[in-house]
């Protein structure tokens, strides 16, 4: 297998707040490949939206991030302000969860694009016109006119489309997205996603959807990254983390996926709470919540490589 | 999808406002006309402002003076007319300053916080701490008499308001989704503070602009009539007030009376079309 598009390495961040030290992330590690398609899955809370503010260094100043971002051969966290400003948007770009807040409200869509392709020189003279494109490129009817429109002038999915057309406007390598799909109806949903997804496939482009929608996940994403209390607890392949959960904890989030289930109560769910990440944590921080848990799990947590790109952060696990 | 009804146009809101509240309709009329004459001034004056001929002085308004004229037998309103131009001027230039200046450091405080926020809101403080029109007296007094320095202290007495404003207005904006959207798409700090906030807080800061106009030349002129500032015989809307003031007893009121008039209906126009912008600019308000 070739070198990955990005590897995140024992990322770990802590957020020094008046009620403590918040360990948001504890030695978190996953990679994507060029042009593959990975989900990160998690409960609110998880740090699924932490793991990308850090890997794009936008976390406010009381975070303490340590770990390694490999990007492209250079190391994110460690390269200067400067040349960190040139990979965002550029080479790494990001679409956001309320696309109608994401936008600068007085100020035409069409302007706020070719305003990305001016800031990375990537359109000559004639960013308009390529943002014209863009916007057609991502299904906007009557583009021209749409360009010249005001956030407020444009439904929530259209909205949604300009976020991922500013997002695609440089080509970037990896696209991010947070939640994409929050603030949209069900219908605009699967558009939204099938345009992303088919947008990124078509341009090579790497993609990393963060959700909680693990039915999402599996439908959209070639691999999963299941995260809990700010660990990767699994990380698989779609299809075997479905058929074949091996922590505790994905097993019960499969089960609790509105997939089989007839009526709201057939679902299972998963009990218990996240952990306090302030204090003192157990080295498995799911152990609290687990059915399967014993005297074994309060060693330091393993990373057991339990199949091809499957790995598993548990002692006991399925 | 349905043709979608095209957005009303900037211009046709503005003419909408103008329209429907007629006030501000006139004040906007009122403020046209006065910038007509401060560009037109000397031209279409009837009279030379500075010839005196004391075989008039003191008269009445007439056909011939319709203002009448003052004790060196100047046509009065010759001399108003010709003093819009060196009134608003001294208006524009210090607005224009103060929103240089107090805009943009209110700006920087409230987007970019500490310290920069500290040293700022502090010198605001400071300023704040005096009576405004006795700083600007101070100011005028120490830095010598001329329209330069009437600028320059008309500016730093409204430094406070508008850095105040600025910095409210960005520091709610600058935790706002879309401005962590354009720092994603690689926008530097400057950048963003400059295409993304600036733009936002412009239409406040535009309203404020026109309602300090108002307070600038009230206060160029207060400076002219205590003697600060222009001097005569330069034709200026306080000094004339200054100057008639002494003969209003003996029952020669016109002198005094029309300057003042014009101060007046200027000061009254910027303030209302202040308030017609304001409701041209906030969104609640458009429907």
């Amino acid at each position: 297998m070739s070198a990955p598009l990005i590897a995140v390495e024992d990322l770990s961040v802590t957020f020094a707040t008046r009620g403590g030290a918040v360990r948001a992330l504890d030695r978190v590690s996953f990679s994507v490949a060029a042009g593959e398609r990975v989900a990160i899955v998690g409960e609110s809370g998880s740090g699924k939206s932490v793991t990308a503010g850090a890997v794009l260094r936008i976390l406010d100043r009381n975070a303490a991030v340590s770990g390694r971002v490999a990007f492209a051969g250079r190391d994110l966290l460690g390269i200067p302000e400067r040349d960190m400003a040139a990979v965002r948007g550029a080479e790494i770009a990001m679409v956001f969860q309320n696309p109608r807040a994401a936008l600068n409200p007085i100020r035409p869509v069409g302007r706020q694009i070719a305003d990305v392709l001016a800031r990375h020189r990537r359109a000559g003279g004639d960013a308009w016109s390529r943002a014209v494109a863009l916007l057609r490129e991502v299904g906007i009817p009557d583009p021209e006119r749409r360009a010249r429109a005001y956030p407020f002038e444009l439904s929530g999915g259209m909205c949604q489309r300009v976020v991922i057309a500013m997002a695609l406007a440089c080509r970037p390598r990896l696209l991010l997205a947070d939640e994409p799909t929050t603030g949209l109806d069900v219908t605009t949903q699967a558009n939204v996603m099938d345009l992303m997804t088919g947008l990124a496939s078509e341009n090579g482009m790497a993609a990393v959807l963060i959700t909680h929608d693990l039915a999402l996940a599996a439908q959209y994403c070639d691999r999963i990254v299941v995260m809990h209390a700010g660990h990767v607890v699994e990380d698989a392949p779609a299809a075997v983390l479905f058929a074949h959960p091996r922590h505790p904890y994905t097993a019960r989030l499969v089960a609790a996926t509105p997939a089989g289930a007839g009526r709201l109560d057939e679902l299972a769910s998963v009990p218990g709470e996240l952990p306090d990440l302030r204090g003192a944590l157990l080295p498995c921080r799911y152990r609290a919540r687990c059915e399967r848990g014993d005297e074994a799990c309060d060693a330091a947590l393993p990373v057991r490589v339990t199949g091809p790109a499957h790995r598993v952060a548990c002692w006991r696990p399925l | 999808m349905s043709a979608a009804v095209a957005p009303p146009s900037a211009l046709s809101h503005a003419r909408h406002v103008v329209t429907e509240n007629p006030v501000t309709g006139l004040a906007f009329v009122l403020v046209v006309l006065i910038v007509a004459v401060a560009i037109l001034g000397p031209s279409i004056a009837p009279y030379d402002p500075y010839a005196s001929n004391t075989a008039v002085a003191l008269k009445p308004p007439s056909w011939a003076h319709p203002f009448g004229t003052d004790q060196l037998g100047r046509d009065i309103l010759s001399r108003v007319l010709v003093a819009t131009r060196l009134d608003l001027t001294i208006a524009v230039a210090s607005v224009a300053a103060v929103f240089a200046l107090g805009g943009l450091a209110g700006l920087a405080a409230g987007y970019f916080g500490g310290w920069v926020d500290r040293v700022v809101m502090r010198i605001a403080d400071t300023i704040m701490a005096f009576p405004l029109f006795v700083l600007a007296m101070g100011i005028v007094a120490a830095l010598g008499n001329s329209v330069v320095n009437v600028v320059i202290a008309t500016a730093i007495i409204n430094f406070p308001l508008y850095a105040r404003i600025a910095r409210s207005e960005a520091n709610v904006r600058r935790d706002a989704p879309w401005v962590e959207a354009a720092r994603l798409a690689g926008n530097g700090e400057i950048g963003i503070l400059a295409r993304q906030i600036l733009p936002n807080v412009m239409p406040i800061m535009v309203v404020q602009m026109s309602l300090t106009m108002g307070y600038a030349i009230l206060n160029a002129a207060g400076l002219s009539f205590i003697g600060l500032g222009v001097r005569p015989p330069t034709a200026e809307w306080g000094i004339m007030v200054a100057e008639g003031a002494a003969f209003i007893v003996s029952g020669e009121w016109w002198i005094a009376f029309f300057p003042g008039l014009a101060l007046m209906a200027t000061v009254f126009a910027f303030n209302l079309v202040g308030d017609g912008l304001r409701d041209v600019v906030d969104p609640r308000r458009r429907t």
